[in-house]
């Protein structure tokens, strides 16, 4: 019971804090609790929506709102496109020391897939590295891979491979 | 490896004229499910008589189960039994086999006895010599008739081709319902299915313990993939590989006490072993690209691995231990999509997939030729693995955009689709020889 508070707590706090002080105790490998408190979090998340200071994580006028960075076909090159997005998540892991995120590396459906999820890895590394050229600490950020396994679009065409070549940015206890 | 299918010397040599005889004399069956290729002409006639009292065991008859296993091979002929009922050797009369093309006859009875069990007795005969070729007795329970008459094809089998038999052995595979992914364990012939685990969230790469008893694979549970070990038995399971980034592609090494796995803890997607028990991280391959899909030798030597260090995706060989003198070997040259290589369980060769134009495709590649055959001419084929004697291939493809399981032959010339539940079948992985208790 006093676990279950405790998320709470923690959830109503990440949902109303403008400044989003992430929970401590909760690291980056303990995912059961930070899926629990994102869990909270999201059915707290209407009550708040009128809320005055908004987290500039979830602000729709936020660049910060922003979580993929797509791709070319067989590359992992961030595009200039992206470098702006990029940049601001960086900024934003300067100033929140205590922040963490998930860089989740994806490709298209095509190909083997623990080929893939090797091609996803490169794709999350880079855009790890360019968070940390912008002076992001490299122990804030992991960068995994999820392959073709969990793609965006369902299509089997060219537009829906394009929009599952990405790495999604996940915050600790989203 | 891939050897054309050698006929018992047991066999009478006139089989090759007998089998002329029989396409000449009766119209050739086409059975469901199953694409034959090439002429057969290399495929051992034998006649599957219903056992006496069989008709009484109703769904749970055994000929049916003993004729699909050798058929799928495509080493065997099934010829027409109709009309001919023997069920022992003093009720064969050879000339009617003979007449009918067929070189072995299995005969039989499967009695009901006390306790509900069932006495099961086939005898393999060789129709030239009119001489037992083998036989197989067994006392089951009713739930037990399946496996019974996977053994009862093994012993057919063995004593046809001189080869052991795989119809006994178990496949695992990752079935997609809905949002559910679920990893299940089956027969060979894809029958009997049971889960191992299911989740919301995707399972890759089951790899079987070289003793049958534990899977390893891949789950994305915790947001990013881990490597987990679970005993069967007793559905305990451990995260062997849980490092900081992605883990992923186990592969047992043939004592069974190490994995190779896949790990970005130290950059990139670098090949590492650990002990089964997840302990003693030591980093095999050391390179710039990347280096996944680890397969052992089956004397545990070597490690064929795809890496991209090339510029493509292309499959390498390096020896596991040997410390500097480590050198990676690039093995395939055709083509610029190699991957998903698995050695072959007499180390002689190795599946893989090759890409050709849109199509993924199982090719297999004889290391001492270098020569590459392929076996399919599908679209999107993954995931290819060796039964366990190396005369099939088991691979996931797709139909109409589902994906199900397919073996071919190591010849490429027969295929069949194995029973599928609803649902999207993918990343199959074909389990040991069971070993007697």
């Amino acid at each position: 019971m006093k676990k279950v508070l405790g998320v709470l707590l923690i959830s109503l706090l990440t949902a109303c804090a403008s400044q989003t002080k992430q929970s401590d105790g909760a690291d980056v490998e303990d995912r059961d609790r930070s899926r629990d408190a994102a869990m909270q979090r999201e059915s707290k998340q209407a009550e708040d929506y009128t809320s005055p200071t908004l987290n500039p994580l979830t602000d729709p006028n936020s660049i910060l709102s922003k979580r993929s960075i797509y791709f070319d076909f067989d590359s992992y090159v961030v595009k200039d496109e992206f470098r702006s997005l990029v940049a601001a998540h960086a900024k934003y892991l300067r100033e929140h020391s205590n922040a963490r995120v998930l860089l989740q590396g994806h490709t298209d459906e095509r190909g083997s897939r623990e080929y893939n999820l090797a091609l996803g890895q490169r794709r999350a590394d880079a855009v790890k590295y360019a968070m940390t050229l912008s002076g992001a600490q490299e122990g804030q950020i992991e960068a995994v891979s999820l392959g073709e396994e969990k793609p965006n679009a369902m299509g089997h065409d060219e537009a829906a491979w394009a929009e599952n070549r990405r790495v999604d940015i996940r915050y600790q206890g989203e | 490896m891939l050897p054309t299918p050698s006929r018992s010397h047991k066999l009478s040599g006139s089989a090759a004229v007998l089998f002329f005889l029989w396409l000449v004399c009766s119209p050739v069956q086409a059975a469901l499910n199953i694409e034959i290729f090439g002429g057969g002409a290399n495929q051992i006639p034998v006649a599957i008589v219903p056992l006496a009292g069989e008709e009484r065991l109703g769904a749970q008859s055994l000929t049916p189960v003993i004729s699909a296993d050798l058929q799928r091979t495509g080493l065997f002929k099934l010829v027409d039994t109709g009309g001919l009922r023997p069920h022992e050797p003093v009720e064969v009369s050879y000339p009617d086999w003979i007449n009918r093309g067929a070189s072995a006859l299995a005969i039989g009875t499967a009695i009901p006895v006390s306790g509900g069990q069932i006495s099961i007795r086939v005898r393999l005969l060789d129709v030239a010599r009119q001489a037992e070729l083998g036989s197989y007795v067994e006392t089951v329970p009713p739930e037990q008739l399946r496996a019974a008459a996977h053994r009862i094809a093994d012993m057919i089998y063995e004593k046809l081709t001189g080869d052991v038999g795989v119809f006994s052995t178990r496949i695992a595979y990752v079935i997609k319902q809905g949002k559910k992914y679920s990893l299940q364990v089956a027969d060979a012939d894809g029958f009997n299915a049971q889960p191992v685990i299911e989740y919301t969230e995707p399972i890759i790469s089951p790899a079987w313990s070289p003793d049958g008893t534990r899977l390893a694979y891949v789950s994305f549970e915790n947001k990013k993939p881990v490597v987990y070990v679970q005993t069967l038995a007793t559905r305990t399971r451990k995260a062997v590989a849980n490092f900081r980034g992605s883990n992923s592609a186990p592969a047992w090494s043939p004592d069974g006490k190490k994995l190779a796995v896949v790990l970005s803890v130290m950059g990139g997607s670098q090949i590492f072993l650990i002990n089964s028990d997840g302990g003693g991280l030591q980093r095999l391959t050391q390179s710039s690209g990347i280096d996944t899909e680890p397969s052992f030798s089956p004397d545990g030597r070597y490690i064929i691995f795809t890496s991209d260090r090339g510029g493509s995706p292309q499959i390498y060989r390096m020896p596991v231990t040997g410390g500097a003198s480590k050198v990676a070997e690039r093995l395939t040259f055709e083509g610029s999509y190699n991957v998903s290589p698995r050695y072959s369980p007499d180390g002689k060769g190795f599946t893989f997939i090759h890409r050709s134009g849109d199509s993924f495709n199982v090719a297999i590649q004889d290391f001492a030729t270098g020569q590459v055959r392929l076996l399919t001419d599908s679209k999107f084929d993954e995931s290819p693995s060796f039964a366990p004697n190396g005369r099939m291939v088991l691979y996931a493809t797709e139909i109409r955009r589902r994906g199900i399981l397919s073996a071919v032959s190591s010849d490429g010339r027969t295929r069949q689709q194995l029973s599928t539940q609803a649902g999207d079948i993918r990343e199959p992985a074909w389990g040991p020889l069971r070993r007697l208790q």
